[in-house]
């Protein structure tokens, strides 16, 4: 498969960036040092080039419908400008993927949507309710994804007959987080009218001039701190990202920063494949709304009325020198195995080892003393429930 | 970008640096490493008394990003350690050649081992 690359490649390489593959794209991992962009975003702001992230566009009048079956949250509940974190799980329950949905103003169309955000910006001027049309939503799959999900819209689509559009517009679309306490300073020097993108609560988004480009601006982002998720036509990139003069952080800042958060990363945290997850042993139950009809739906809600999952996700510190890492074993400190990690690092901000993955519920219990092995030696460690911080 | 190449040392290819000295020489990991692993969380090293032998692994360096064994440029006892950098793991980036030492062996057939590469060479390879 060759590799995708972000618009603004040629910039972050000039920038000094190193790259990493992600998903199949080629994306910065690093900028100047990760504990630098960690603190940064931390400390001050920091903005991230997440142009691998999807965009699947879904518009049309049973668009809502067709997003609350393919997605676990109540999808109904969302109004113009309102999002929220959702599962897509198979019809066994398991996650293929953890996304955000969007619901855009109503009338966009699917696959014209970055075409279509000035002349929206200046009809709806700030108030997204007054749109009109079809109800039209915007999913973000995580790097790779983007194409399994059009497949799997589209053909869940065509089955039930569904009257609504889906296009894979992931190529159109470039996307920036701006993280950080500072984050709305950034965001006042890049914003044609601040208040409105400031104004915005959690998981809210709008319809704003950023750079001078008309972008979808959301308040949402992966790294615990408070900020912005700016989404722009591909085309208008460079103009967008100039806008925001911050430390530009990499990938490699990204993972250590939702560590500390004990946020899952797809593909390593769950996986179909490799970690077949629920959400329910994700630790993510609630994202998972029972009272709605989606794909996994009956499976979820007899796994619950059997008891919780045997295994949850949570924390652990190590007690000892050493870094936890994805794969390696946890034991109860007398060889027997309990579990595993699948994800850790030397947390920046703590200045400690930390790790997420899956235990018994039986030795999940925060404070519970376990051992993690590190190249053939059991290492003291302690469980601890996500967020490593206070957020 | 350019990295520090010291004349004096020798080098393996797995990016390593010996002093030159018959009675004692002093082990560590070029500027170029320290910077493709980017910041140094974590290293483990052998006990002093250790035996270790001149091509083979004897201790691991972990940066946030990344985990690598680190390789022995001779053979010999192990005489000191660098135990500074358990709690200071950032020195070897900070000076590679310097305070970020690992180990000292006393090299029991010299510093010999074929494999080694004089600056110029080293110098190449990471060109």
């Amino acid at each position: 498969m060759s590799e995708r690359t972000p618009p603004l490649h040629g910039v972050h390489e000039t920038r000094g960036a190193t790259f990493t593959d992600f998903g199949g794209w080629q994306m910065p991992v690093e900028f100047d040092s990760i504990r630098e962009e960690h603190a940064a975003v931390r400390e001050g702001v920091g903005a991230f080039d997440v142009s691998h992230m999807g965009e699947i566009e879904v518009s049309g009048p049973d668009a809502t419908t067709l997003m609350d079956r393919l997605t676990t949250n109540d999808v109904t509940a969302l109004d113009p400008g309102d999002s929220q974190y959702a599962a897509v799980t198979n019809e066994e329950g398991v996650m293929l993927d953890d996304t955000v949905v969007y619901r855009l103003p109503d009338g966009i169309e699917a696959g014209s949507a970055t075409a279509s955000l000035s002349d929206l910006d200046e009809e709806a001027d700030g108030d997204l309710d007054a749109t009109s049309g079809d109800p039209a939503y915007l999913l973000v799959p995580n790097a790779g994804h983007d194409e399994e999900a059009m497949d799997r819209w589209v053909d869940y689509r065509d089955e039930h007959d569904f009257d609504a559009a889906v296009a894979n517009a992931t190529a159109d679309w470039a996307m920036f987080a701006i993280q950080g306490p500072e984050a709305v300073d950034a965001m006042e020097a890049a914003a044609a009218s601040p208040e409105s993108v400031t104004g915005l609560s959690k998981f809210q988004a709008t319809l704003a001039t950023t750079g001078g480009v008309a972008s979808w601006v959301a308040r949402t982002g992966y790294t615990g701190e408070d900020g912005f998720e700016v989404m722009c036509p591909a085309a208008d990139a460079e103009a967008v990202w100039s806008a925001f003069d911050v430390q530009p952080c990499g990938l490699g800042a990204r993972d250590t920063l939702r560590m500390e958060m004990g946020f899952l990363l797809s593909g390593q945290d769950f996986d179909p494949e490799e970690e077949p997850r629920t959400p329910y042993e994700a630790g993510i139950g609630f994202v998972v709304d029972l009272d709605t009809e989606f794909v996994g739906r009956d499976a979820l809600a007899a796994r619950q009325e059997e008891g919780g999952p045997d295994e949850t996700f949570t924390g652990i510190k190590l007690l000892e020198r050493g870094v936890p890492r994805n794969g390696y074993a946890v034991t109860d400190g007398d060889l027997t195995r309990i579990g595993h990690l699948t994800s850790g690092t030397m947390s920046p901000t703590l200045g400690e080892p930390i790790g997420l993955g899956y235990l018994h519920a039986e030795h999940a219990e925060p404070g519970t003393e376990v051992s993690v092995v590190v190249r053939g030696d059991e290492k003291r460690a302690e469980v601890v429930a996500p967020p490593f911080l206070d957020r | 970008m350019s990295f520090e190449v010291p004349d004096e040392l020798r080098y393996l290819e797995s990016h390593e640096w010996t002093t030159v000295d018959d009675e004692s020489v002093r082990v560590g990991i070029s500027d170029f490493a320290q910077d493709e692993l980017g910041d140094v969380v974590f290293v483990e090293l052998p006990d002093a008394g250790d035996e270790i032998a001149a091509g083979e692994e004897f201790g691991v360096v972990e940066s946030i990003k990344a985990v690598s064994d680190v390789y022995s440029p001779v053979s010999g006892e192990v005489l000191a350690v660098n135990e500074e950098l358990f709690d200071r793991p950032e020195l070897v980036n900070e000076d590679p050649y310097g305070d970020g030492w690992m180990i000292e062996i006393a090299p029991s057939d010299g510093v010999g081992y074929e494999e080694l590469l004089d600056a110029d060479e080293y110098d190449a390879q990471i060109a």
